[in-house]
């Protein structure tokens, strides 16, 4: 479903990815985990053209999206992301923030929308904020509403930076739940975290970043029990 | 004390007019600066550099001098360069409204880009075009920065109108003048006129508050 060849991004003169060789295959759960300032983030928003590529290559299902005459909006309608600081638009209630971008983007019909909207909302526990804005949230409920609003266009592989990383200890699991039931649904994800614990339960593969590269990539299992990569050692001492 | 404030009764009708006066050009001025400010300020928040530069250009050459020389320049120099006999209303408008654009184009710029960039990409990851995005996504929140620096503009562009009457247009200024010099006092007739223009300021900050309550309200 995704395939990255030889990536590489820097900012100026600061080199922050490296030759990433990497790919995701439908259906599949990566968690990418590493320390701050390892790439992690930029890596993943390489991945919908967030963040342009220096060099290298990104294919979303065999179209190489690096290529400066692929239409990038209709890439993006298939990538839902979801960020650490939410970003949901404030001056909309949660209703319309779930349906101004089907109605928009796909052209689908008002009660269409709100139809689906409501299901989202149904499915993430929050069927009683359909009216309410975004400020009156609590910030798992933003981001849960967040996540929502990325289902809504239909995405095939979803995205997530740092999902819990904004939220008050109490409010993790609430998010992390959600994310859960939708790894166990079958859908595609990306996942940068710091919830190793989360990591370890439903990452089908584990991409370990520093310094702008991948160093370790493996199955979750091994990858906790005894990482191959010193450096892979000592992060998880420190973390876990 | 020599005060005598029946002295100007006769000429009050004539200095009220001043105030339509006055108000004519400011609200014209005001309505061709904000329009041609916002175009310059599409300009600014665009990917065209060589457009953006003369954008900048346009903006500090209108900061960096005086209004009064810009007043000048265009009533003295249009008629001397073009042999077009340019009226002191026109120039007015002219002046203020050219000027008034820089402002506003700075002031819609700033507004469009504190918006949190959150915004923007959360916009672009579900797809939605440019278009979209900038009317209802972003210029909706950056109104909230940009409508009180704007009421702020148009009070000063109304304070600072009293300059026309350099060029002997007949505002409320220049008819404080007119009486002064018909009367033998100054003093009276400049504090009729200064209570009119803060009258008509204070209306333009009710506005101006009433607006930013109204959009305080939408948080």
């Amino acid at each position: 479903m995704i395939n990255v060849e030889k990536l590489h991004k820097s900012f100026g003169d600061t080199e922050v990815l490296h030759d990433i060789n990497t790919s995701i295959e439908r259906g599949e759960v990566v968690t990418i985990i590493g320390p701050s300032g390892s790439g992690k983030s930029t890596f993943l928003r390489c991945l919908n053209l967030l963040e342009q590529p220096t060099s290298g290559r990104v294919f979303v299902n065999d179209e190489d999206i690096t290529n400066p005459n692929v239409n990038i909006l209709n890439i993006r309608q298939q990538i839902g992301m979801v960020f650490q600081h939410f970003h949901l638009f404030p001056h909309m209630n949660v209703l319309e923030n779930l349906t101004y971008a089907p109605m928009t983007v796909k052209g689908e019909s008002k009660a269409e929308a709100k139809r689906k909207a409501e299901q989202l909302l149904a499915k993430v526990g929050l069927s009683e904020k359909l009216e309410a804005f975004p400020n009156s949230l609590s910030g798992g409920q933003k981001q849960r509403v967040a996540i929502a609003r990325a289902l809504a266009m239909e995405p095939n592989l979803m995205l997530f930076d740092e999902p819990t990383s904004a939220l008050d200890p109490e409010m993790v699991k609430e998010v992390l739940d959600v994310i859960k039931d939708l790894a166990h649904s079958g859908m595609t994800m990306a996942v940068v975290t710091h919830e190793m614990g989360f990591a370890k339960e439903v990452a089908d593969r584990i991409i370990f970043m520093d310094e702008g590269r991948i160093v370790e990539e493996s199955d979750p299992k091994p990858f906790f029990e005894k990482p191959n990569t010193e450096r892979a050692q000592s992060f998880l001492e420190k973390v876990l | 004390m020599n005060l005598d404030f029946s002295q100007i009764v006769p000429y009050i009708p004539f200095m009220l007019e001043g105030v339509w006066v006055t108000l004519q050009f400011v609200i014209i001025a005001i309505i061709f600066g904000f329009i041609l400010g916002s175009l310059i300020s599409l300009v600014k928040i665009s990917r065209f550099t060589l457009l953006k530069w003369l954008a900048d250009f346009y903006t500090s050459i209108f900061r960096g001098t005086p209004l009064i020389l810009q007043l000048l320049l265009i009533y003295y120099a249009v008629p001397q360069l073009t042999g077009y006999d340019i009226s002191p209303f026109l120039s007015a408008i002219l002046t203020f409204g050219l000027n008034s654009s820089a402002y506003v184009s700075e002031i819609i710029r700033a507004g469009i880009q504190a918006v949190d960039k959150g915004q923007r990409e959360a916009a672009e990851a579900l797809g939605i075009p440019y278009r979209p995005m900038m009317i209802k996504i972003i210029l909706p929140q950056a109104m909230k920065n940009i409508l009180p620096a704007l009421m702020n503009e148009f009070i000063t562009l109304t304070k600072e109108s009293a300059l026309v009457s350099v060029i002997s247009y007949l505002d409320l200024m220049r008819r404080a003048q007119v009486v002064s010099s018909d009367i033998y006092r100054s003093f009276e007739p400049l504090i009729f006129v200064g209570l009119l223009y803060y009258a008509m300021v204070m209306v333009l900050t009710l506005i101006g508050k009433y607006v930013e309550r109204r959009m305080r309200a939408s948080d």
